[in-house]
């Protein structure tokens, strides 16, 4: 064996999913013993590559060689016996077990096959957990007692229990304070002096300086930069690569001058415990005000605290003047608020039901005289509201689970159409929803502005807010960094702003 | 502000689109899962017809499958609506005797044929209450708020009895029971089975209250964003199953003549069973009352042919288990290539 040849090799991977295509021809090079940053934004196809690698996903085409050995990870435990170990996001650890017993979810320590040795678990666990500078967790306790840092190391030495080569940690720092962010880089350090890979996925820049050896940027699920150095690539180019972009989408006018009136949505003060800050804004009739941020910004606790369905810790919520009764639904709902939620399926549709009764279920009394439905008003109701927004297939008895991403979200909104609401809070409007559709729908929400209702957006991707919003408030870790007419901000400026916290150089 | 969308003026001058008519919509509606239910049925009647052709096509023994089937039935249109909504109640037997024994006490029964109907309607929704609130608002997991509830009843049941049997004395309640009491022709408690079944298939499909226990059910989060009162929902739901239970209670009084504690006995495994053999999903989010009311129809056959035949109960038992295996199996499948 060479002693240059990379540990992991992959070239041309693409994988597509229903009307995406997520990796697009990628190729990633990582050594034994560096640190390789993975760097992108929301759907650049990051989460994609590493479920590839970690054997979650099976790539379309594309060629995987470890160790100069072209294999094939056909389920996460092959991945996991050549010793490829990824710390995902969302940590995957069973709550309800000890953290020993966590640890060594299916290798547990046995005598004859299958009586678990109980204390060899523990003792090993502690060692691991000694290694990673926890000794404090005490592997016997329930992991769904420990703070989410600690059950972040619990899920380290998970992987460390394992005679892992290569480590795969999906925005370890996400959930972490500053102290705890050091130590993780001290056991980052610890590994690849150990010879151990690590990929490193995180939206900081500032931390990939620190820690990182190189850095692959991926753009709509193509590498656009491959193994750049991490320490010294200027801030500027990498914000260039990541912005780039092959579509240019087509957003509508916006109005010249701002709508003139008072404002319809006041939130004033409202604040949520470790979610975001206190945080002001007004939101006119024909106006669309954007929040820009990455996740863990804060932006959807926002729109959801907004409506309702969070309770806020302080602040208030006006619609035309008049104070909403906090985390009520009802309440928001009955002034006119009206939410596109971000999971459009588990939080808005009823699947199991036609466009129709989608449409119609947060205007039921209208149809309704005594409780008893006349379904023709309703169907005729559905179907003006579906028209106005030219929803596909122009059908409203057909199942909404047969619709695409764009049609479902054009069905959300008629809802909130049909109900004549006065605010529209859109929650990553665009989500799921195929490039060539997203025009349409922007060209929707613009109208229904220019309507005169007011509209309050959340996206994950800069040049939506940019390009839809009349007025943009840029987040970062729950708070305000930044606020301004979105003619004056641009991409990079904004992508400084929630990485740095401060405009860059 | 935009004003809510109407539908368009114009839309009277092109053909209204009328719902079809109601015929139409059950046929369009009788889609596989509820014709395969009737050919089972109808294959029950041949098979009883031929092994017992007397006895089993007796109008006297048809009325009597049917009279059988009422009690339970009218239990498993609640249970229906319940499970559409994503719960359970494992209540309704033990409320159906609690019911039943508390509108025969020597007390109530002095109050005559309106006093037991009181009395068990009061019974099974003050059940339905105490179930709705600890699910609805004590935020106590349905399986769990009705397990207790099942064992309480049962156990004020016998409390009250203290093991015995409550004869009922009042002459106008006896009558109904009478083989050959009809109303307008059917024998009353077919008659009560009908009506709660029909008032029920419209509630869940032509009513607000039919849709929002269906969004309740299919996505109780979406239903939540979308304005719907949730809790408010279920606690409806658990009344109405109480309500039905009550009906039921008194069903059991006037076919039996007697209230007991031992009454309704296992009645929630044969509601949940026959709700999921009609199609009824146990996540909640779909089922109909007419799958559900075959489901009954479908059980109580089988036991009539069984006992005609001399069959014991325990090979009913079996059949009835793998009756409920073979529906969700074949209802797997239709529901994959649809």
């Amino acid at each position: 064996m060479a002693p240059e040849q990379p540990l992991l090799s992959m070239s041309g991977i693409t994988k597509s999913f229903p009307g995406v295509r997520a990796l697009d021809g990628v190729d990633l090079d990582v050594q034994a013993g560096e640190v390789h940053c993975l760097l992108g934004q929301n759907g650049a196809g990051k989460s994609t590559l590493i479920k590839v690698l970690a054997g979650a996903h099976q790539p379309d085409t594309g060629r995987l060689r470890w160790r100069g050995e072209d294999v094939t990870l056909r389920s996460p435990i092959a991945a996991m016996r050549l010793g490829i170990a990824t710390i995902y996001q969302e940590l995957d650890l069973v709550e309800h077990l000890s953290v020993a017993e966590n640890v060594h979810l299916g290798h547990e320590p046995t005598t004859a096959g299958f009586v678990v040795r109980g204390k060899a678990a523990k003792e090993s666990t502690a060692a691991l957990l000694g290694r990673l500078g926890h000794p404090e967790v005490d592997p016997a306790r329930l992991v769904g007692e420990l703070s989410a840092a600690q059950q972040q190391i619990v899920s380290m030495a998970r992987a460390l229990s394992h005679d892992v080569r290569l480590i795969v940690m999906d925005e370890p720092s996400a959930a972490l304070d500053p102290d705890e962010v050091d130590n993780l880089f001290r056991i980052v350090g610890d590994l690849t002096a150990a010879g151990v890979a690590v990929v490193y996925i995180s939206h900081r820049l500032e931390e990939i300086r620190r820690i990182g050896d190189r850095v692959t940027v991926l753009k709509d699920g193509r590498a656009v930069a491959n193994g750049l150095p991490a320490k010294t690539t200027p801030t500027r180019e990498v914000v260039a690569l990541m912005t780039g972009r092959n579509v240019e989408y087509v957003f509508p006018d916006r109005p010249v001058s701002p709508p003139p009136g008072d404002p319809v949505l006041e939130v004033r003060g409202l604040t949520r415990q470790g979610e975001f800050e206190p945080l002001d804004l007004d939101v006119r009739p024909g106006e669309i005000v954007g929040l820009a941020g990455l996740v863990g910004s804060g932006r959807s606790e926002i729109l959801e605290t907004v409506y309702g369905a969070r309770k806020p810790t302080s602040g208030q919520v006006l619609v035309e003047g008049r104070a909403l009764k906090p985390g009520s639904v009802r309440a928001a709902v009955r002034a006119g608020l009206g939410l596109a939620p971000e999971e459009r399926k588990a939080q808005a549709l009823l699947m199991l039901e036609s466009v129709t009764r989608n449409v119609s279920v947060s205007s039921m009394s209208r149809f309704s005289r005594g409780g008893w439905i006349d379904r023709g008003a309703e169907l005729g109701a559905a179907r003006a509201a579906t028209r106005e927004l030219s929803l596909r297939p122009d059908n409203p008895s057909v199942p909404v689970r047969t619709l695409s991403g764009g049609n479902q979200q054009k069905a959300v909104l008629a809802r909130w159409l049909l109900r004549g609401c006065k605010v529209l809070l859109l929650d990553e409007p665009t989500r799921g929803v195929d490039v060539g559709a997203r025009a349409e729908l922007y060209a929707v929400i613009r109208r229904l502005a220019d309507e005169g209702l007011a509209v309050l957006l959340v996206s994950s991707e800069v040049p939506e807010v940019l390009g839809l919003a009349d007025r943009v408030l840029v987040l970062r870790e729950g708070r305000v960094v930044h606020t301004a007419p979105a003619r004056e901000l641009d991409e990079h400026r904004v992508l400084d702003l929630v990485m740095e916290g401060s405009p860059a150089s | 502000m935009t004003q809510p969308v109407s539908p368009p003026r114009d839309s009277t001058a092109k053909v209204p689109e009328a719902p079809p008519p109601a015929w139409r919509g059950l046929l369009a509606r009788a889609d596989v899962r509820t014709l395969s239910l009737l050919g089972v049925l109808a294959a029950l009647i041949v098979v009883g017809g031929i092994t017992k052709p007397d006895e089993f096509l007796d109008t006297r023994n048809l009325q009597l499958v049917l009279t059988q089937a009422s009690v339970v039935g009218v239990v498993t249109v609640g249970m229906t609506f319940v499970i559409v909504s994503g719960g359970i109640d494992l209540s309704v037997g033990a409320i159906v005797a609690l019911a039943s024994v508390w509108a025969t006490t020597v007390a109530t029964q002095e109050y005559g044929f309106a006093g037991i109907l009181f009395t068990a309607i009061i019974v099974g929704v003050g059940c339905g209450l105490v179930n709705g609130v600890l699910i609805a608002y004590g935020a106590m997991v349905p399986f769990i708020a009705t397990l207790a509830m099942l064992a309480s009843a049962r156990g004020l049941a016998l409390q009250i009895t203290d093991g015995k049997t409550q004869i009922v004395t009042v002459p106008s309640v006896l009558d109904l029971g009478e083989r050959d009491a009809y109303v307008l022709g059917i024998p009353p408690l077919v008659l009560v089975f009908a009506v709660v079944t029909i008032i029920g298939w419209l509630v869940l499909n032509r009513t607000t209250f039919g849709r929002r226990t269906v969004a309740v059910g299919g996505n109780p989060e979406a239903a939540r964003l979308a304005g719907i009162d949730v809790r408010r929902q279920r606690l409806y739901l658990y009344l109405l199953s109480g309500l039905c239970c009550g009906i039921a209670a008194f069903l059991l009084i006037v076919l039996s003549g007697s209230g007991q504690n031992t009454n309704g006995n296992l009645y929630e495994l044969d509601a949940i069973a026959a709700a999921i053999i009609g199609g009824t999903l146990l996540t909640g989010g779909r089922g109909t009352i007419t799958g559900s009311v075959l489901g009954v129809l479908i059980f109580f056959t089988i036991t009539n042919i069984f006992a005609l035949n001399n069959l014991q109960s325990d090979v009913q038992q079996i059949a009835k288990g793998a009756i409920i295996v073979a529906a969700v199996l074949v209802q797997r499948r239709t529901a994959s290539t649809t």
